[in-house]
């Protein structure tokens, strides 16, 4: 059985469906990121399933045990989840130690048992030498692993988060992602994350779900995600990629006249990703089975960790950003052969 | 691997129950208690103001007596004078005063504020005993000292002159235009200034057209809420316009009050009291919040202090003065009158004594009872404003209710209402039957709770706006209740800047003169009534002392303010 899962969550306030129609299934243990644009109502729907939020639509359950549904709704203290907040929300009149004991002792634990899960936890996110520190005292990085720490100890059914690091900058940004994913796989809490921060999904996540508008448009793990999108929306959200209108004929699929391998779409008009990093550029014509397009360097950036280039197919109007590694400069003007990996040409809706 | 050590959680509720939320049953409760503190009182000052005494049949017949005497015409235009002049005054007095704080070398500037502070705490109408003992004319300190000096006859100053009661009140109105003027100062960037002069603006025409367009419309605020304390204060106008024949339109209703009381003439004779004020908070809001540019300019830019040379001992001189005018001076003479035989008589060792404070302490039938009503209905309506403004602002910020913007509607209501004005609302709603709580402490303190409610309320909200929702979100999902998060997490957040209201409500109260007036009964009288009985006997030794009493309560209360919740508490604005 499950242990969490949403089926047609829906949230409308007046006439603004800001959740619509959401399903999903996580299984015990597993990390899946809700990851869209600003808006989409991620948020709203990680608090509906906190239970801070009443759904309109549709029913929320853990273990199979309905806790949200129009009208009837489990208020958060009864859910046994836990979460953590954008503002960390870590109690400025509390220790460290005081925080994260606060659940603990609201589950009727002896004291001898509550110190004891305290000095655990606090030892695994490395803040034993600040328990009896106030919060005003640390640092942003340290309040994370207290909020982190206060959330876990509990065992909670499903570990909530939200936008957890866009308060950290950069660097301490990447090291705590790595931190989350370690504690989840030290102590496997069924996990909702959200973030509108592919990289931070894609480091932590056994699986994204792309919301966009109010719905989900893909559930998958991330590198499927990132090679296989199913809608243009995910295609463009997630990376950068060439969106391409192109044809299926007789069990062809071309572009402009170029052919980019066979197809088991119906024929007629489709949309298609073709992702910068699923073309080589080719000074001298490569020989190689696959298809190849004879083009020119149109432009090209230089971004450090590889080149930017534009190249045009000839006798086309077609403009495809491709990327190559540094040492692959090409001059502007030239003539290249471009080689496409089919694996990696995802047809879209 | 999840603990089930929240068995609950296992459990379904279909719930109709939770539609009946404790938040919806609180709401109708804070409804009701606003009802009765700000709408009835309101309404029903309205509405006698159209009906015949005892019969209650629908009449103007009150408009046509309250605005039918020349008199009482007079006492209109001497109100709007008054004001006008009084905030003026106050303008040029705290304006130099705040830009030498906020923006210069000036010495002394603790010096200065601790002047701010002090006649902002002293009672506008010790100020006015105070003046009186200095520039009356006959045995004034000053008149006398002039006399003295030049042999003349006539006074140098006149305490009982139109214009020196509106320098009386500026004198202790001032610190707003203060507050309201340096916080705008302390927005603006050097940077801004520095601009105008590399495209050749001296200091002079920088200021003119670029410092003080950007303060103007806080000096504006700031004249308009003087402007509007002057048009509804009491305690001053009563004690020097009464003795000069000054009439304004509070001591008009005072008047309206003594035998035989005609409250629904004095409704309607209060009328223009609101309708003025609403009209002119109005205003106010409006300018400050057009172009809302002062808030927008501060953003990052440093500020350097102007190096004023020889000036700054100038500005030192004017807000010396000023300390000296407005807290030194009343001070000192208050203080010796207080331990004097006669007052006249100057300092000398044969004229000291400690038989007035002896006689109010211990001889004295009301002045024992007078303390302790102030202590208590200040504290009790401190208390409910506090708790009521707290309730209503958790609903409002954290939006619970549907509705909830009613609620801090009425919370805020009557800061557009005199206090003169809730207080004749409050005798015709409830002094008569069937309540019949004229002259009853309760009465009093909820006048007192209804009257500084919005300060409470603009502290609270500020409080709770400051604690983020997800404090205490965060302790619910991990397992507790609305009511222990909010007692394990929000209140102990809450609690200084709460104590902070509650003791500015305290001290306002504790002074508050033109609501108490007209409620109190001969055993419910509060230091400030009794303050006033005693002025009008005319014994300034034990009116003195009496006041020393009021001011050592309020200090130590300031003190206490001060120790828990920071200097600035007092001052803060809003
Ligand atoms: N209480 C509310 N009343 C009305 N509309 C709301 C309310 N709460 C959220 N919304 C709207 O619902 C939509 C989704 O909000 P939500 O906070 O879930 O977005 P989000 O995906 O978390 O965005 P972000 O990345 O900016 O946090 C937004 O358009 C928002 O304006
Ligand atoms: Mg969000």
């Amino acid at each position: 059985m499950p242990r969490l899962t949403l089926s047609g969550l829906t949230k409308a306030y007046g006439r603004l469906t800001v959740v619509d129609s959401v399903d999903l299934t996580l299984e015990e243990g597993e990390f899946v990121s809700l990851l869209g644009p600003s808006g989409c109502g991620k948020t709203t729907t990680l608090r509906m399933i906190a239970g801070f939020v009443d759904p309109t639509g549709g029913s929320i359950a853990v273990d199979g045990t309905v806790l949200s549904a129009p009208g009837a709704v489990v208020p958060p203290e009864r859910r046994g989840m836990s979460m953590i907040f954008q503002s960390y929300a870590i109690w400025p009149n509390m220790t460290v130690e005081e925080n994260v004991a606060f659940g603990l002792k609201l589950r009727k634990l002896t004291r001898e048992e509550t110190r004891r899960r305290v000095g655990e936890i606090l030892e695994v996110v490395q803040l034993s030498h600040l328990a009896h520190r106030y919060p005003a005292e640390l640092s942003g990085g340290q309040q994370q692993r207290v909020a982190l720490a206060r959330a876990i100890v509990v065992k909670p059914a499903v570990l909530l988060l939200d936008e957890p690091l866009s308060n950290l900058d950069a660097n301490l940004r990447e090291e705590m992602r790595f931190e989350i994913r370690r504690l989840h796989d030290e102590f496997r809490i069924t996990t909702v994350y959200v973030t509108h921060d592919q990289a931070e999904a894609m480091a932590t996540s056994d699986r994204i779900a792309v919301m966009n508008a109010g719905r989900i448009e893909q559930v998958d793990a991330p590198h499927l995600l990132y090679t296989r999108p199913r809608t243009r929306f995910v295609a463009g959200f997630v990376g950068r990629t060439n969106l391409l209108e192109a044809q299926v004929t007789s069990g062809m699929l071309r572009v402009d006249g170029i052919a980019l391998g066979p197809s088991t779409q119906p024929d007629g008009p489709v949309l298609v990703s073709l992702r910068p990093q699923a073309m080589t550029i080719h000074e001298a014509q490569p020989p190689l089975a696959g298809p190849v397009i004879e083009a020119s360097i149109a432009e090209r950036t230089y971004l450090g960790e590889s080149w930017d280039y534009v190249v045009q197919p000839h006798g086309s109007a077609l403009r495809l950003r491709a990327a190559a590694a540094p040492l692959e400069a090409h001059e502007v003007g030239r003539r290249v052969w471009l080689a496409i990996d089919p694996r990696q040409v995802a047809v879209v809706q | 691997m999840s603990d089930a050590a929240l068995p609950a959680a296992q459990v379904v509720r279909p719930s109709r129950l939770r539609r009946l939320e404790p938040v919806t049953f609180l709401w109708i409760v804070l409804i009701a208690a606003l009802l009765v503190l700000v709408a009835a009182p309101i309404l029903k000052m309205v509405v006698i103001s159209f009906e015949e005494q005892d019969t209650g049949v629908f009449t103007i017949q009150n408009y046509v007596t309250a605005y039918g005497r020349a008199r009482y015409l007079e006492a209109l235009r001497n109100s709007l004078m008054l004001g006008t002049l009084s905030a003026a005054i106050s303008v040029v007095i705290a304006v130099p005063m705040a830009w030498a704080v906020s923006r210069t070398d000036m010495p002394g500037k603790g010096f200065t504020w601790a002047t701010v502070l002090a006649a902002f705490i002293m009672p506008p109408y010790l100020g006015a005993i105070g003046w009186i003992l200095l520039a009356g004319p006959n045995s004034g300190w000053i008149n006398v000292a002039w006399r003295d000096l030049t042999g003349a006859t006539a006074p140098l100053v006149n305490v009982y002159t139109f214009t020196g009661m509106a320098f009386v009140i500026a004198l202790h109105s001032f610190p707003l235009v203060f507050i309201f003027v340096k916080s705008a100062l302390d927005l603006i960037s050097s940077e801004m200034e520095d601009a105008a002069n590399i495209l050749g603006g001296g200091t002079w025409v920088t200021m003119r057209r670029v410092t003080l367009p950007l303060v103007w419309p806080s000096i504006m605020g700031g004249f308009i809420l003087i402007f509007l304390e002057t048009i509804a204060l009491f305690g001053t106008p009563a004690i020097i316009g009464i003795p000069a024949r000054i009439n304004v339109v509070t001591t008009q209703l005072w008047q309206f009050f003594e035998d035989p009381v005609r409250v629904e003439v004095a409704a309607a004779f209060a009328i223009p009291l609101l309708l003025v004020t609403i009209a002119l908070i109005a205003v106010q809001k409006l300018l400050l919040a057009r172009k809302g540019f002062v808030s927008q300019t501060g953003k990052g830019g440093e500020r350097r202090q102007i190096k004023l040379g020889p000036w700054r001992w100038v500005l030192f001189a004017w807000c010396f003065a000023v300390a000296m005018l407005s807290v030194g001076k009343p001070l000192t003479v208050l203080l010796q009158a207080s331990f004097a035989k006669a007052w006249g008589r100057g300092f000398s060792f044969d004229n000291l004594t400690l038989r007035n404070y002896q006689f109010l302490l211990f001889e004295h039938d009301m002045a024992p009872q007078a303390v302790w009503n102030t202590v208590w209905f200040s504290g009790a309506s401190a208390t409910i404003a506090v708790v009521l403004a707290l309730l209503v602002a958790y609903i409002v910020v954290r939006r619970l209710m549907r509705f909830a913007d009613a609620l801090g509607f009425l919370a805020m209501a009557p800061f557009v209402i005199p206090g003169i004005v809730m207080a004749i609302g409050f005798y015709a709603a409830y002094a008569g039957p069937p309540l019949s709580l004229y002259g009853s402490a309760l009465l009093i303190i909820l006048a007192f709770a209804s009257r500084f409610l919005p300060i409470a309320y603009a502290s609270s909200q500020a409080a709770i706006r400051a604690v983020h929702p997800e404090m205490e979100e965060a302790a619910r999902i991990l397992g507790s209740g609305r009511l222990h998060a909010i007692r394990k997490v929000t209140a102990p957040l809450l609690k200084t800047s709460l104590l902070g209201g509650w003791l500015v409500v305290f001290i306002v109260a504790s002074r508050e003169l033109s609501a108490a007036i007209f409620l109190v009964g001969p055993r419910t009288r509060t230091m400030s009534v009794l303050l006033y009985d005693l002025t009008e006997q005319g014994n300034f030794e034990v009116v003195s002392a009496f006041g020393g009493i009021l001011l050592v309560i309020t200090l130590a209360i300031v003190g206490i303010g001060m120790k828990l919740v920071g200097r600035d508490f007092m001052l803060r604005r809003e």
